[in-house]
């Protein structure tokens, strides 16, 4: 655990996953996209629609596996103070939620056709929306301390917060949800499940795995970015340092 | 082959999708590898700055 | 005299000084809901449809205006820094601090909210629920505000920025605090213990994560 905890030794490991990451991403992609597009038969009951979850569903999953890594990496930076998790959750956290809203864009897109409008309160959009809502928190919180270290603890904190949340939220949601629209819940709960085979399973899984190394090869670039950030504060700070001491002696 | 791209009718929704999901991850990748270009630049000139402060 | 005690008083004694502050935040719960009849028009029907849930959003966004004194002037004034050094156990601290919020802006907002629901035509069964559902309610709202009003501390737009952190959190005590409500008037009742068991964990947690995050806004 601790070897993870050093950023050179963390960064040895990333770096050599990296091509690998990077390289499946662009092959599950080439082979994904076609599947997707065109090879795969039109669903019996969406029709070609079904096209659009081979996006929606991949972008869903991640909006939610990257809050996970980033409760994850917040817990370990408040517990164990690893600079380096702290750095994971705000690299992760603007991908997050682009993930988020494109789940939500691509799932509009979907229900337009499917329920003739762009937006039901149907308990999974509903969820996602209060999660993209959720993001917006934590990034605006992360930027608007004027030193920036506070701002990593206190989104941070946050994020558990948000982590403990999520489910309270969902099922709230999911509550109300079927108090309130028990008929277009029946038709918003089954869109994918109702549907599941072979035809859409083999797409589904390829995407799903190209938008998960996709996810882990930018997380890698940006972790890279977030550490030389790190590096230019300190660099600055001790030039600051050396050149406030240089003044005092000249005088 | 105008036939597979109207997409049973529902071309207005999934292409869409597909060019703003595309739009989204290009986006992001072009963003991340601009900022990472950017630090380095300013880590390499801030090294190669102290470097003659040393000297 | 226990820490609880000695800043529960502290508190209070500062509230009914500064009782203008109390008094705005009920006026702003009343023009709030007043707002609506003139936005959706006065028929009796569509008011009484959607009163719980207008005196629910009020009441939430009443209670955030005044989420910001639970802590600024403690953090601008030093004491705060006092208070953590002097190695008081700082949950309490916070417990006493959200249950001195709770009793100047939670109660009253219990007590305003039967009569605002009169200017909505509530059917009459709606009144106890209503009453039931802010006395569970509230104490979550005060909790789970607390750490949000500790996490913007020393930030720059504090008061934008804390909505928009607390607001979704408030979600599902507003699902549950309306249904409550929705349920006794349509004859399908709600438990209200589903609000008390979210006030039991909101109590288990945030004074935790509110001193956590007090502790980094003090560093």
């Amino acid at each position: 655990m601790h070897r993870f905890a050093n950023p050179t030794q963390f960064m040895r490991i990333a770096n050599a996953i990296f091509p690998w990451v990077a390289g499946l991403a662009v092959i599950l992609f080439v082979i994904g996209l076609p599947i997707a597009l065109v090879t795969s038969p039109p669903d019996y009951q969406q029709g070609e629609t079904v096209r659009i979850m081979y996006i929606h569903v991949p972008s869903a999953w991640l909006a939610l596996m990257v809050y996970g890594t980033m409760a994850g990496g917040s817990a370990a930076f408040l517990i164990w103070r690893h600079p380096i998790a702290n750095l994971t959750a705000k690299a992760a956290a603007p991908m997050g939620a682009v993930f988020t809203g494109l789940a939500l864009v691509t799932g509009m897109l979907w229900g337009q056709p499917m329920w003739g409008t762009f937006w039901v309160w149907d308990a999974r959009l509903t969820s996602f929306l209060i999660l993209f809502f959720l993001y917006l928190g934590y990034l605006a919180l992360g930027d608007a301390f004027e030193d920036s270290e506070r701002g990593d603890k206190a989104a941070a904190i946050l994020c558990l917060v948000g982590s403990i949340n999520i489910p309270i939220i969902h099922f709230s949601v999911t509550w109300w949800n079927t108090l309130h629209q028990p008929s277009i819940m029946k038709l918003g709960g089954d869109g994918v499940k109702s549907s599941v085979d072979g035809s859409i399973l083999l797409p589904l899984f390829v995407m799903l795995g190209a938008f998960t190394m996709y996810f882990f090869a930018v997380l890698i670039l940006r972790l890279r970015s977030e550490l030389l950030a790190a590096k230019i504060r300190n660099a600055r700070l001790s030039q600051a340092a050396v050149g406030d001491a240089l003044g005092q002696a000249a005088e | 082959m105008a036939e597979y791209f109207n997409m049973g009718g529902y071309a207005a929704w999934i292409w869409p999708c597909y060019g703003l999901v595309t739009l989204g991850l290009v986006g992001v990748l072009v963003t991340t590898l601009r900022g990472l270009n950017a630090r380095t630049r300013e880590f390499e000139a801030l090294k190669s700055a102290r470097r003659g402060d040393g000297a | 005299m226990s820490v609880f005690t000695t800043v529960l008083a502290r508190d209070l004694r500062l509230a009914l000084r500064q009782s203008a502050d109390s008094l705005t935040v009920i006026a702003f719960f009343a023009i709030a809901t007043v707002l609506f009849p003139f936005g959706i028009g006065p028929e009796a029907n569509i008011l009484a449809r959607i009163a719980p849930g207008v005196v629910w959003v009020t009441a939430l966004l009443a209670a955030l205006l005044s989420l910001d004194r639970i802590f600024t002037v403690d953090f601008e004034d030093g004491t705060l820094d006092q208070l953590i050094l002097s190695g008081a156990p700082l949950p309490v601290v916070v417990l006493a601090k959200v249950t001195a919020h709770w009793l100047t802006t939670g109660v009253p907002l219990i007590i305003m909210s039967p009569v605002l629901a009169v200017t909505l035509h509530l059917p009459a069964e709606g009144y106890v629920p209503l009453m039931l559902a802010l006395l569970l309610g509230t104490p979550t709202v005060s909790l789970v505000g607390a750490v949000g009003a500790a996490l913007v501390l020393g930030t720059r737009r504090g008061g934008v920025l804390l909505s928009l952190l607390v607001l979704p959190l408030y979600i599902p005590v507003l699902i549950f605090g309306t249904a409550v409500i929705e349920g006794a008037i349509t004859g399908v009742p709600v438990t209200p213990l589903i609000l008390a068991g979210f006030a039991i964990l909101a109590l288990t947690l945030c004074p935790w994560a509110a001193s956590a995050a007090l502790r980094q806004a003090a560093e």
